[in-house]
């Protein structure tokens, strides 16, 4: 049986990217994620590796771009406000098509916020992550073994679609400790990097890794050969769990530690005879359109439940399109919604049915 | 028949966008001259800034990489500490290095970064059309400082090189110009001298070249060399500024 170790989920995303072969990390100290700088300080230089503290957010994204234009796995990870800063330089990787994995621990904003848990950055990272027409493939862990496995997959995924991934947690998933068991997931094929700039070595012509298209018709064909593979990615590659949804009078919809909340609250709810169940998007980009679409069909209603203003429900409403009602709750600033409010907003809800 | 003149292999046979009289191409020459030298094309790779020089990507013939504007020394600073075999350089200006770029310039050389800096000052913003850059000099009128440069109002120029020679990291700041054949010979060996402190890991190196920009400055390509040798070159001494071993750990 493979062994469990008890991390911090920061850790565990730390420790899941050396397994998965990444030996770069480009990083600036930024709570609530600190703990991954500081775990990749300590472990690189013994597996070969590097950690490297950059003099800024906006230095170690084009750290990380680099490192990704040779071919290597590489890394960076920040908070909600140092990924502000970074945008500039994911919408560059994402012009220049490199892989590589962007982590965001985030916490409450906007502004300096706070430096408690939040999931207020889903628009920025389902939306608005730098300029231009761009998708980041987003991975949203609910768990510290999550943390884990989503870190490898988010490797393999970036190296398949050649793009660039994000890890969207929050600063309770970065400080809980659970246990993780590194050997549980599965590694995919990737191809090879012919594309890389790591010196011709006198077998090849010249790479360029450029995201600058002066003729209008170069950029448009190049930004619609990204959409291909943005719509090979939305075909193949959505992943959700759901949670006693089949008979289900009441979806509740949630991710990260938030659908950690909801699965307690409906242990209670069904316990009170209500028939709620969840559905849990792992991938919010590409967002589970189609079977919350499906779930409209047998369903009465469905309540996003988010630590923000409500941000996921706008793509709820989008899937769910006027079939059922979707309705919001949610705390933000830091603050957690408990088991009570969810479950006292969810009966409400079922009042209304 | 003994060829006395050719195009240097590592620089790419395709038409360059710059204007009549500006120097980039000189500087071009001279640093796939220096890499075709040291026997590098293979093994390098280059990184381009945003302003006038962002096209560099397609004229050296070698693996490049176009970078955000400021951002080419964190870039490269990725490319080296991933693979140290490879030779990497930017190649960047004024407004690119100086101004927006700043923070990641100083740091790469602090650090230390093994790499090459080839840095183009020729006081203004070319590609944008002319306007101020960290560079201009007081009292220089650009579009953006219409009635002159005024040490009042935007502050003083940088003085990139003498800045840089202050920190340990860095293994050569030298200052050039190629207004003149004899200035070019100097300008090469300078060059030449950056990418072989790189080859022997002595740490960062950067060579800032006097450059002209007569379509901004409203000058002929001769009164801009004159330009530059009238007003840049006391503003701008030529020399250098630190030529030493990198910082040994420990020190």
């Amino acid at each position: 049986m493979a062994k469990k170790v008890l991390m911090k989920g920061n850790e565990a995303i730390a420790e899941a990217a050396i397994s998965a072969g990444c030996l770069h990390f480009f990083g600036y100290p930024i709570t609530p994620q600190t703990e991954i700088s500081e775990y990749m300080a300590k472990r690189m230089p013994k597996v070969g590796g590097l950690c490297l503290q950059a003099e800024s957010e906006v230095a170690a994204i084009n750290m990380l771009m680099g490192a990704a234009a040779t071919g290597s796995r590489a890394m960076t990870s920040s908070s909600s406000p140092g990924i502000a800063l970074k945008s500039e330089g994911i919408s560059y990787i994402a012009g220049c098509d490199l892989p590589c994995l962007i982590v965001n621990v985030q916490r409450g904003g906007p502004g300096l916020g706070g430096i408690q848990p939040s999931q207020s950055d889903y628009y920025q990272a389902t939306r608005g992550v730098g300029h231009g027409d761009l998708r980041l493939i987003v991975l949203a862990p609910s768990s510290v073994q999550e943390m884990a496995s989503l870190t490898a997959e988010a490797f393999d995924l970036a190296d398949i679609y050649r793009m660039p991934a994000m890890l969207l947690a929050d600063g309770a998933l970065g400080q809980m400790m659970e246990p993780v068991d590194f050997e549980a997931f599965p590694k995919r094929e990737t191809p090879e990097k012919t594309w890389a700039t790591n010196g011709m070595g006198g077998k090849r012509a010249r790479n360029i890794v450029n995201s600058l298209y002066i003729d209008p018709n170069v950029l448009e064909n190049t930004v619609l050969e990204r959409y291909e593979r943005y719509a090979l990615l939305e075909e193949n590659e959505v992943k959700y769990e759901e949670y006693m949804t089949d008979d289900a009078d009441i979806v509740l919809v949630a991710f990260g530690i938030t659908a950690r909340i909801c699965k307690s609250a409906i242990g209670e709810l069904r316990e009170a005879g209500l028939k709620v169940g969840l559905l849990r998007p792992i991938t919010l980009w590409p967002f589970p359109k189609k079977i919350l679409g499906e779930l409209a069909d047998k369903t009465k209603a469905f309540l996003s439940v988010e630590m923000s203003m409500g941000q996921m429900v706008d793509d709820v409403r989008l899937a769910v399109n006027g079939k059922k009602p979707v309705h919001f709750f949610g705390r933000t600033g830091g603050v957690i919604p408990s088991v009570e409010e969810v479950i006292a907003e969810t009966k409400k809800l079922a009042e209304t049915l | 028949m003994k060829t006395v003149f050719d195009r240097p292999q590592a620089l790419a046979d395709v038409p360059l966008h710059y204007c009549p009289g500006c120097t980039h191409g000189i500087v071009h020459r001279l640093v796939a001259e220096v890499i075709d030298e040291l026997g590098l094309q293979e093994s390098t790779v280059g990184v381009a800034p945003v302003g006038c020089s962002v096209f560099a990507y397609n004229y050296f013939d070698c693996d490049m990489i176009q970078a955000a504007h400021g951002r080419a020394p964190a870039v490269a600073t990725g490319v080296k500490r991933t693979h140290p075999e490879l030779n990497v350089f930017t190649y960047q200006g004024d407004g690119d290095l100086a101004a927006i770029g700043t923070a990641e310039t100083v740091h790469a050389a602090t650090r230390g970064e093994n790499i090459t800096v080839i840095f183009i000052n020729n006081c203004i913003y070319g590609m944008t059309g002319g306007q101020m850059a960290p560079t201009t000099l007081p009292g220089q009128v650009t579009t953006t400082s219409p009635y002159g440069r005024s040490r009042k109002i935007q502050g003083s120029p940088i003085r990139v090189c003498e800045m840089l020679a202050t920190l340990d990291g860095v293994a050569l700041a030298a200052r050039v110009s190629v207004d003149c054949p004899k200035n070019v010979i100097a300008a090469k060996k300078a060059i030449k001298k950056a990418f072989q402190n790189q080859i022997d890991g002595k740490g960062f190196s950067i060579v800032e070249v006097l450059s002209t920009c007569p379509t901004n400055w409203g000058l002929s390509p001769t009164d801009a060399l004159q330009w530059l040798r009238d007003n840049m070159m006391p503003y701008y001494p030529l020399g250098t500024y630190k030529d030493t071993e990198a910082v040994k750990d420990g020190e």
